[in-house]
This record gives C-alpha cells, sequence and structure tokens, in this order.
C-alpha cells in the first residue's frame, strides 16, 4: 500500500498525476539549453521507470510521465548526472530536484543563433538560475533576446527583454536610410532624417538594434553594455489573465537581479498564509498591497543607472472573470 | 632594401612619423558587427603595430581613408564657398595586395578619367601605402583569378613575426629611419592559389542584358548596398547639400558614399528611376566590375577580394555569379554555332 508525503513529493519536482499510483518527473533546464549528451540519459529514464514517453513542457523542460512513485528514488540517482551538467543548485545531492516552486527559467535562443538577439538569454538564465534556487515561492521569470519577446516575458511575473543603445557615429553615414525604412517598417519609427543625417527619438526607441543590424557602414553600432526592459506581474489563470508592464527601461542585469531576489522578501512578508497549499501569486499579492508598497521593497538597495526609467504607478488591465 | 628589426624599434619609428603622417590600419572594432557579439575589421588610427589585425582579412576596405564615407568639400554663404581644408597630416595605410590593386583601380576613376579629382588627389599624393603579406588565402578570396595576388607598387612592406619586424622599403624616408638596421633581403607573403577560382568570359553579347539568368537575383538582392560598401574598387559617390538650420542661406555640400544596388542611385530629376529591378542591379554592378570597365580602362575592376562574397546578407555570390555568366556564355556561343 502506498503511503504518500504528496507535499514532499512536489517539493522533489514531481507530479501527483491523476493516474492512481503513477508519478511525472520534471527536468528543468535552465535557460531552454543543454548538451545533446543529456538526451539519451533522459531517454533511459523515460524508458526504465516511466511509459516511454517525453513531454516538452512550455517552460523548456522535460517531464517524463509513468514514473511508479516506488521508483522515486532510482529515478533520483538517474537524475544526477543531468543536474549536475545543468548546473542546477541543489541541496542534496544524489536527491532530485529541489523544490519547485520558482518555475524553470525560460529564455529565448537569444544570442546563441538569432540576429536580433541583444545579449547572451540563456547566459543570464543560468545566472538567474543560481540567485533564486532552489525556493518554494511560485515565480515565473523569463528571458528573451530583443523586443520581440518571443519567449513571450509579457506572460511572466518578471520578463527581461534585451535592449541596445544605439551609437551614431555621423561621419560614417552616407544617408542611405536604411536604418530609418527598418525602424519604421520593422519598429516604432524612432528614426528621423535631418539635413541627411540621422536623429533618433530617444523617448520611443525601443532599443531593438534593428538599426544597427542594417546599417552597412557600421555608422549604428551597440552600446558596449546591455539594456534591459524589466516588465512584471503578466499571468495566465483563471481569475485576470494579463500581460505584464514596463516597470524598469534601459534597467541594468545587476538591477535585475536584485529587484527579483527583493521580491521572494516582499512575497515572504506578504503571503496570505491561508491561501489553498499556501500558494499565492506574487501579481495578486500586489493586486493586495498596492504597487507603491511592492515598489518600495523591490527596489530597496538596487542602484539605478542613470539611464534608468522606472515606471509607476502601473496598472494592469487583462480580462476580468472575476 | 630589406630590413630586419623589431617590434620596438619600428613602433619607435612609427611614433616618430606620426608626427607628420596619421597610420590607417585594419583594427578590431569587439562587439561593432552586425550583430552582437560579432566584432568589425575596419580601418581606423593605430599607434602600434599590435593594434593591427594582420590574422583576418578586414570586413571593409581602405578606401574610407582615400574616399571618405562622408566628406565635406566645401562651404558656401550667400555669395563665395570656400574648400574644406584638407587634413593637416598626410596618411601611411597598411593593406594587402589586392587592396594595392584596387587603389590603382580608384586612380583610375578619379585622376586618369577624365577632370582630376581634386579632393581624391590632395589626400591620395600624402598617402603611403605598406603591404601586407598572405601566408594564407582566406575565405571568398579569388586573387589569383584576378592576378591581384603580388605586387611590389608598394613604399613598405612589412611582416610582424613576434618580436622580429621584417621590412622592404621602396621610400627614402623609411631607408633612413632603418639605416642602423640589419639589411636582409624580404620578400612578401603571397597566395599562389585560391579555394575560389573565378572565370571570366571574354565578351557578354548584348542579349544577355535582358536574360531571365538575373530574375534570381532580382529575387534574392535586397538591396542594401553592402558588396558595394565594402568593395575597395566601388568608387561612386553622392552629393549632398546641406543648408545650416539656423541660417539657411549658408551651408555645406558634402559626398556621400553611393551604391548602384540601392534606391536612390538611378533617381533623377523629377523622380524617375531607370533601374528598379534588383537583377538588374546585380547585372549592372557585375559587368561594371569585370568587363564594362575593362574594355574602358584595360583592366578588370574587381581585384577579387571577396568581401562582397563574405558581407552578403543573402549570401549571393559575386563570385559565383561570374562563373555562372561564363557558362551562360559558352553554352549561348554553343547554340549560335
Ligand atoms: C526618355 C527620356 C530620357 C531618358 C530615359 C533619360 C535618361 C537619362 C539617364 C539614364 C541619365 C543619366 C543619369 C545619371 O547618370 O545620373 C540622364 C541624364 C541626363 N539627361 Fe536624360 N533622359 C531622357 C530624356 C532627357 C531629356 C529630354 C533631356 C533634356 C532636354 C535630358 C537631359 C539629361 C541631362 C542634362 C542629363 C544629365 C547628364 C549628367 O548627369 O551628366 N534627358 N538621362
Ligand atoms: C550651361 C548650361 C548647363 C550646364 C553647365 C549644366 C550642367 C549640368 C551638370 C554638371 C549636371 C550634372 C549634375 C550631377 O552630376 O548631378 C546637369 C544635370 C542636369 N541638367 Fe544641366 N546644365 C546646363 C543646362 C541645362 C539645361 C538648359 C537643362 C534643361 C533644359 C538642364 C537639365 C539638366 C537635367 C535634367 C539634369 C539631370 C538631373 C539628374 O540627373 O537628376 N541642364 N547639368
Ligand atoms: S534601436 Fe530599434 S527602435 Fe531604436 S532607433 Fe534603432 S531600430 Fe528604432
Ligand atoms: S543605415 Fe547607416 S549609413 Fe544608412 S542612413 Fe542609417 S546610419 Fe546612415
Ligand atoms: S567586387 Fe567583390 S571581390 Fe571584387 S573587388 Fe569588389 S568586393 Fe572585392
Ligand atoms: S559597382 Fe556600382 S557602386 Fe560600384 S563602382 Fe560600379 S557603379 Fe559604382
Ligand atoms: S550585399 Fe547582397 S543583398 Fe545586399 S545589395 Fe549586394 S547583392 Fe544585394
Amino acid at each position: 500500500m502506498l503511503d504518500l508525503n504528496t507535499k514532499k513529493i512536489k517539493k522533489n519536482a514531481y507530479r501527483v498525476t491523476k493516474v492512481r499510483g503513477e508519478t511525472a518527473s520534471r527536468v528543468r533546464v535552465p535557460g531552454g539549453l543543454l548538451t545533446a549528451e543529456l538526451l539519451p540519459l533522459i531517454q533511459n529514464i523515460a524508458e526504465t521507470y516511466g511509459n516511454g514517453k517525453i513531454h516538452l513542457t512550455t517552460r523548456q523542460g522535460f517531464e517524463i510521465p509513468g514514473i511508479k512513485y516506488t521508483d522515486i528514488d532510482a529515478v533520483n540517482a538517474l537524475l544526477q548526472p543531468i543536474i549536475e551538467k545543468l548546473n542546477i543548485n541543489q541541496e542534496i545531492p544524489g536527491k532530485g530536484y529541489t523544490s519547485a516552486g520558482t518555475r524553470n527559467i525560460s529564455a529565448c535562443i537569444g544570442s546563441n543563433v538569432c540576429p536580433f538577439a541583444t545579449y547572451n538569454t540563456t547566459n543570464f538564465a543560468k545566472k538567474m538560475e543560481q540567485e533564486i534556487f532552489p525556493n518554494d515561492l511560485h515565480f515565473k521569470v523569463s528571458f528573451t533576446g530583443c523586443a520581440n519577446d518571443c519567449i513571450k516575458t509579457r506572460m511572466h511575473d518578471f520578463g527581461i527583454i534585451g535592449m541596445t543603445e544605439p551609437q551614431y557615429e555621423k561621419e560614417r553615414c552616407m544617408g542611405c536610410q536604411a536604418c530609418v525604412k527598418a525602424c519604421k517598417k520593422k519598429s516604432v519609427d524612432a528614426l528621423s532624417v535631418e539635413n541627411y543625417r540621422i536623429v533618433r527619438n530617444t523617448e520611443k526607441c525601443v532599443g531593438c538594434g534593428e538599426c544597427v543590424i542594417n546599417c552597412p557602414t557600421r555608422a549604428w553600432t551597440r552600446s558596449p553594455e546591455t539594456y534591459y526592459r524589466l516588465v512584471i506581474m503578466g499571468r495566465t489563470g483563471k481569475r485576470n489573465p494579463r500581460l505584464a508592464e514596463d516597470f524598469l527601461v534601459w534597467a541594468t542585469e545587476d538591477a535585475i537581479i536584485k529587484i527579483i531576489k527583493n521580491t521572494y522578501g516582499f512575497v515572504t512578508n506578504y503571503i496570505d498564509r491561508e491561501a489553498p497549499g499556501g500558494k499565492e501569486h506574487i501579481g495578486y499579492i500586489i493586486d493586495r498591497t498596492g504597487f507603491s508598497e511592492f515598489k518600495k521593497w523591490a527596489l530597496d538597495g538596487v542602484e539605478l543607472d542613470s539611464r534608468t526609467i522606472v515606471k509607476g504607478p502601473i496598472y494592469w488591465g487583462g480580462i476580468h472573470y472575476d | 632594401m630589406g630590413y630586419q628589426t623589431t617590434t620596438a624599434k619600428m613602433n619607435a619609428i612609427f611614433a616618430d612619423l606620426s608626427k607628420e603622417y596619421v597610420i590607417y590600419a585594419p583594427k578590431r572594432y569587439v562587439g561593432d558587427g552586425t550583430f552582437v557579439h560579432i566584432d568589425t575589421i575596419r580601418y581606423g588610427e593605430i599607434t602600434d603595430l599590435s593594434e593591427i589585425e594582420f590574422a583576418e582579412k578586414s570586413n571593409y576596405s581602405f578606401k574610407e581613408v582615400l574616399l571618405p564615407i562622408s566628406e565635406t568639400l566645401f562651404y558656401f554663404t550667400e555669395n563665395e564657398m570656400k574648400e574644406a581644408d584638407a587634413p593637416k597630416k598626410g596618411a601611411i595605410v597598411f593593406l594587402r595586395s589586392c587592396d594595392l590593386h584596387g587603389l590603382k583601380r580608384m586612380d583610375a576613376i578619379y585622376l586618369e578619367n577624365g577632370a582630376v579629382d581634386t579632393y581624391y588627389k590632395r589626400l591620395r599624393d600624402n598617402t603611403k601605402f605598406i603591404l601586407m603579406g598572405c601566408e594564407n588565402s582566406f575565405e571568398n578570396c579569388f586573387c589569383v583569378s584576378m592576378g591581384t595576388q603580388q605586387s611590389d607598387d608598394y613604399d613598405a612592406y612589412l611582416k610582424v613575426a613576434g618580436e622580429t619586424v621584417l621590412v622592404d622599403s621602396h621610400w627614402d624616408v623609411l631607408d633612413a629611419a632603418l639605416a642602423g638596421a640589419t639589411q636582409t633581403p624580404v620578400i612578401p607573403d603571397s597566395v599562389t592559389a585560391n579555394d575560389t577560382v573565378v572565370t571570366i568570359p571574354e565578351t557578354v553579347p548584348q542579349t544577355l542584358f535582358d536574360s531571365p539568368f538575373w530574375e534570381d537575383y532580382g529575387n534574392r538582392c535586397i538591396a542594401c548596398g553592402r558588396c558595394n560598401f565594402v568593395c575597395p574598387t566601388c568608387t561612386c559617390f553622392t552629393m549632398q547639400d546641406i543648408f545650416y538650420t539656423d541660417n539657411g542661406k549658408a551651408g555645406e555640400r558634402r559626398r556621400v558614399w553611393a551604391s548602384c544596388h540601392v534606391d536612390g542611385y538611378t533617381d533623377m530629376a523629377g523622380g524617375h528611376a531607370f533601374r528598379n529591378d534588383k537583377g538588374q542591379r546585380m547585372r549592372f554592378k557585375v559587368m561594371h566590375k569585370v568587363n564594362d570597365y575593362k574594355r574602358r580602362f584595360g583592366t578588370h575592376m574587381c581585384i577579387g577580394c571577396g568581401r562582397c562574397d563574405d558581407v552578403c546578407p543573402e549570401y549571393i555570390s559575386f563570385a559565383n555569379c561570374i562563373n555562372k555568366l561564363d557558362a551562360l556564355v559558352n553554352d549561348t556561343a554553343k547554340e549560335e554555332n
């Protein structure tokens, strides 16, 4: 007879499934990039202890279904080399993934492949993994390389969108207007021509880098620093699905890491202990406390770059079913 | 005269020369490429030999030293005009053999094609050229096909090997500076073969002007002009008259690079453009680079550096286009026989 502590099982990144007696193991891949050598290891778990199938999760993990609860220890042993290769923050070696509250940090392919990317999304995702894992609180964080937002950061608690600050060297510009056309057709129409030279509307520019990509003479280049747009409190769900709104624009890596870490403190302080399963999403907590209380906690001790624009007060829209 | 010296001594000589010359060489601009974390190698001012990118081909050629991307020619007021001052210093330019042949193409266009271009001439007359050797061919190079893999038309050849510098000087100033150095014969490194081999048709019949052959390029080319801008032998420019905004009666005239692939190149007064089809633009460029130029100046214009193939975002190969054109010309000749 099975006698299980489901809370412990869930914390160990196993799911209590609809099939009596069977669980599913979730293999988290921070940043979504893994070496191919790990695939046979995952295959082996699925074929030895699962039902031979693997589900690709929306958050860039592998869900291995059909595992007997009694095989959890054996599966954890097989997960160990995967966890080590992925450099997962683990509490006790050999005991599998620790905690499943904070979700896998997902990332678009970014500068590994994509010509539009403004930074290495995987590396930042992995860095963030080191900073905030393991943690039981329900946070969804994702990284996207540019304003196209392929990973859909706007549906996350924290979405990080890469930005570059285009640098213009007017002596290298011959006025072909490739940048102007690209910005107008593919971005936000932030460029105009004045006396055959290009003027960038800094209020409008979203830092997508289309101008840099399209300039044939390197008159436009990227800023040495990468900047980020931090969008917050997007969500799906039953009550009030909504898109994340801008919190910071032209923010730095350090500021973003600190803000997200600060938010764990905010949530720990304000979470509704009576909520079902002790779980309450950050967005709903902010709805209760008000944005300014969140902002106070989030920006505590954060050093902002002189370029960084802090938005607020933020009002989220979305659809209300409640 | 050939010499062997050290990087330290050579840097000291250049430091001395820099009183009268700005020294330009291919440099690595970290992160300045089209995409993130990609570098650009282009010409810039150097003060030390270690800044020169010897190991890779430069993405842009030396031509921007003699033909700046944007150059103010003169300033005007209501009744008067004043030519822009020439740079106070001369220039020393490091470049490879193919580019040194490219210089001859620029000379042909700006000095030997009717009226002499004074703006070009005043820069050209004060520039010294230092050859960089090629131990290996780079990707897409076809200098051997174009006969540009060697040149002795330099003011000096310079090779850095660790701390040792080998120099072959044709320039009295450098000879004087190197007077104390060990004399030794120095022969420039050059390649004898490239992976890319190009065969240029002797003549291209007028009937191929409207051949469907060009349609493929019409569908592929995005008219970005990169192939022209990176090319050491593209010499086209256009003019910009700027009226200063606070005083609409004074201003300046600039000349800036132009490209026969980019929209606007064939625009005339009234707005008519006569070469809108990108395939026809490709035809125009290709024929200008090889046969048409040759009919006028005796050599092909293209010097086979392969930069156009290196840069094209649509992977259009100029070299392959010529080879395909050659095959087409041969087929056409056979059909007619
Ligand atoms: C179907 C009619 C015409 C066509 C297709 C035509 C085409 C052209 C083309 C291709 C150019 C060379 C532009 C360049 O190299 O930048 C040109 C230049 C010129 N055309 Fe025409 N043209 C036409 C009629 C005319 C007429 C009727 C006149 C005068 C009454 C005229 C006067 C000129 C002049 C003065 C130039 C300038 C030459 C220069 O830039 O040095 N064209 N035209
Ligand atoms: C002494 C008299 C003239 C001189 C010295 C002269 C000179 C020139 C020059 C040097 C250009 C070329 C400009 C460039 O390279 O962009 C040009 C272009 C042109 N001129 Fe004249 N021109 C004269 C008279 C005329 C007249 C009488 C007409 C018309 C009836 C005319 C119509 C044009 C046109 C249509 C162009 C071409 C503009 C274009 O390519 O967009 N010109 N002329
Ligand atoms: S970065 Fe994007 S939005 Fe800004 S000017 Fe360039 S193309 Fe336009
Ligand atoms: S694309 Fe580059 S060269 Fe062309 S107008 Fe823009 S900045 Fe100038
Ligand atoms: S056409 Fe291409 S290969 Fe020829 S000189 Fe120009 S850039 Fe070099
Ligand atoms: S190929 Fe085009 S841009 Fe280059 S020199 Fe010829 S006409 Fe000018
Ligand atoms: S670089 Fe390629 S796409 Fe751009 S103009 Fe040249 S051939 Fe066309």
